[in-house]
């Protein structure tokens, strides 16, 4: 007689930007299967931009995603400016990189916080996301809104950062920084978390090859991609700056992969401010040709990509967006099996979905009667945490 | 390896299986291909030069559904997008590339359900993005597939 038991995960739950629907097969506390479907919040953006012209694309990709709302936008630009060769003011790339990175800040920063929340360490949680507000305070005064900055424009950026901005964006930076230093010590050092996230969900580097995975993912798995520094745009290539990267796979590796990569970031964005020449934002492009073009940008979790394929009228024959999360996402399918179900909800938030969303999620005994929430799953996930502590003598 | 020598090697071994190779820009090229060879060419890409395998993405065109498989290589910088053209619109077929590489697993299941294309060998092509109960024969990324109005009033 087989004890194998189906659990069925979402397809409303917290972990996801968008909800997603898992069936784990597991035997006792170990999953063995798992089979993943998604599509529940497919909004047609890519017909939906087919009928817009190429500023009101720019719009709609803004609001792919909350979190990463730089990062479509400026694959999207970048694909239209491939097609024809548009130039973009040197000082359009500087304001360009440090939106990006200041966005790749507060994007880990939030990934942090919800790791830590699931690990039941809900201090990192929460400084983690009251850090995460100085950015947030920058974003809003540079660009006027918090996310959803609406920047970019074809050709360049819609807003200059002013000369008083440079002085706040500074001063917030150092603030920031101790902080990062005192969050780093808090993950890194604490043997807890060593023995919660060290050996789990590791995916190996040839996995990762084949399942092509992107960002801090691959990073993390000795993969040594970064679009930022292999297919160069905005002022990635006029910086100094280092690709981190890690050799274990397991989730500790892209927590410190992410962790290290905020100091890069804070980095790229003083050596920006530092450069930045002064002209104009933007060089105002006419029509686009018929064509095609392919814009690349490394988002917070990896390589967007998007394809552009332009008739010669004002709006897009063809527009193909792949967000990073689509090839990170079937890797969970390699990690998750052999592990316990304890153990699963911090290696799907390993490969960093984002979590907009507050969502439930239901354990279902065979006969499909709900014997679980997310809260409960949680608690499984914090009390290892807790007994794992209590073994070896920490608090 | 930078584009060029990549081009070459393809060109090399495939000889007149590549119908034609235009450059976009420095790092930037596009191959056209007959839709029965993308298993060879995608492996060739794939394993042998050690490309990275971006997504493919399917057009509904005049003459035919066209895919176009999309590979970078990272160390140079190189772009390669491999046209394939499918002449036939009412019973299209590809072969399925996810024995070269796992990463397009998803993929083709989206552009089964979007475009209508069969990936023979693909032998899971259930549903990604669209509902269970979505029409059969009804692909809403071709261009016949008009966006039904909603009427605010209704609702």
């Amino acid at each position: 007689m087989s004890h194998k038991a189906h659990v069925p995960i979402g397809p409303y739950h917290p972990l996801q930007e968008e909800p997603e629907f898992y069936k784990l097969v597991v035997d006792g506390e170990t999953v063995i299967d798992v089979d993943v479907r998604i599509g529940y919040n497919h909004r047609g953006i890519e017909k939906i931009s087919e009928s817009k012209n190429f500023d009101q694309s720019i719009f709609i990709v803004e609001r792919i995603c909350g979190i990463c709302s730089s990062s479509h936008p400026i694959a999207c630009v970048q694909a239209i400016e491939d097609i024809a060769d548009i130039p973009v003011p040197e000082r359009a790339l500087y304001i360009r990189t440090i939106n990006q990175e200041l966005e790749r800040i507060h994007s880990h920063l939030l990934w942090l916080g919800l790791a830590g929340h699931f690990l039941g360490y809900n201090t990192v949680f929460m400084w983690a996301w009251k850090y995460r507000e100085l950015i947030c305070d920058v974003m809003e005064t540079v660009t006027g809104n918090r996310q959803n900055y609406a920047m970019l424009k074809v050709g360049g950026v819609r807003r200059d950062i002013e000369k008083e901005h440079v002085s706040y964006i500074l001063s917030r930076l150092d603030e920031l920084l101790p902080k990062l230093d005192m969050l780093k010590g808090a993950v890194l050092d604490d043997p807890v978390i060593h023995a919660r996230l060290k050996g789990v969900g590791i995916l190996t580097k040839e996995a990762a090859i084949d399942y092509a995975t992107l960002g801090p993912v691959a990073r993390a798995s000795g993969v040594d991609i970064d679009v930022r520094r292999d297919h160069p745009y905005a002022a990635y290539d006029r910086v100094k700056w280092n690709v981190i990267i890690r050799e274990e796979g397991d989730v500790f590796a892209k927590t410190v992969v992410r962790i290290l990569e905020m100091y890069e970031s804070a980095s790229i964005i003083r050596q920006c401010l530092d450069k930045m020449p002064q002209g104009p934002i933007d060089s105002n492009p006419k029509d686009i040709p018929a064509g095609e073009g392919i814009g690349l940008a490394e988002a917070p979790r990896g390589e967007c990509f998007h394809y552009i394929k332009s008739d010669g009228t004002n709006s897009p024959v063809r527009h193909k967006i792949r967000a990073p999360t689509y090839m990170n996402f079937p890797t969970f399918r390699e990690t998750v099996i052999g592990q316990t179900i304890s153990d699963a909800t911090i290696i799907l938030a390993g490969i960093d979905p984002c979590y907009c969303c507050t969502e439930r999620m239901l354990i279902v005994d065979p006969k499909d009667k709900a014997i679980m929430n997310v809260e409960e799953l949680i608690r499984l996930s914090q009390e290892k945490t807790a007994r794992i502590k209590e073994k070896i003598g920490t608090k | 390896m930078n584009i060029d020598e990549a081009l070459k090697n393809i060109t090399d071994h495939f000889g007149s299986r590549i119908l034609k190779v235009s450059r976009k820009s420095a790092k930037r090229a596009y191959m056209d291909i007959y839709p029965k060879d993308i298993v060879d060419v995608a492996r060739y890409i794939f394993k042998d030069i050690s490309f990275r395998f971006n997504i493919a993405s399917a057009v509904d065109d005049f003459d035919g559904l066209e895919i176009i498989y999309h590979f970078s290589h990272d160390a140079s910088g190189a772009v390669i997008s491999v046209r394939a053209l499918i002449k036939d619109k009412t019973d299209p077929h590809i072969d399925t590339i996810t024995e070269v590489t796992r990463s397009a697993w998803w993929i083709e299941r989206e552009i089964h359900e979007l475009f209508g294309i069969e990936f023979d060998g693909n032998k899971d092509l259930r549903p990604l993005l669209l509902p269970d109960d979505w029409p059969a024969g009804v692909y809403p990324l071709r261009k016949n597939f008009v966006v039904p109005k909603r009427d605010s009033r209704r609702e």
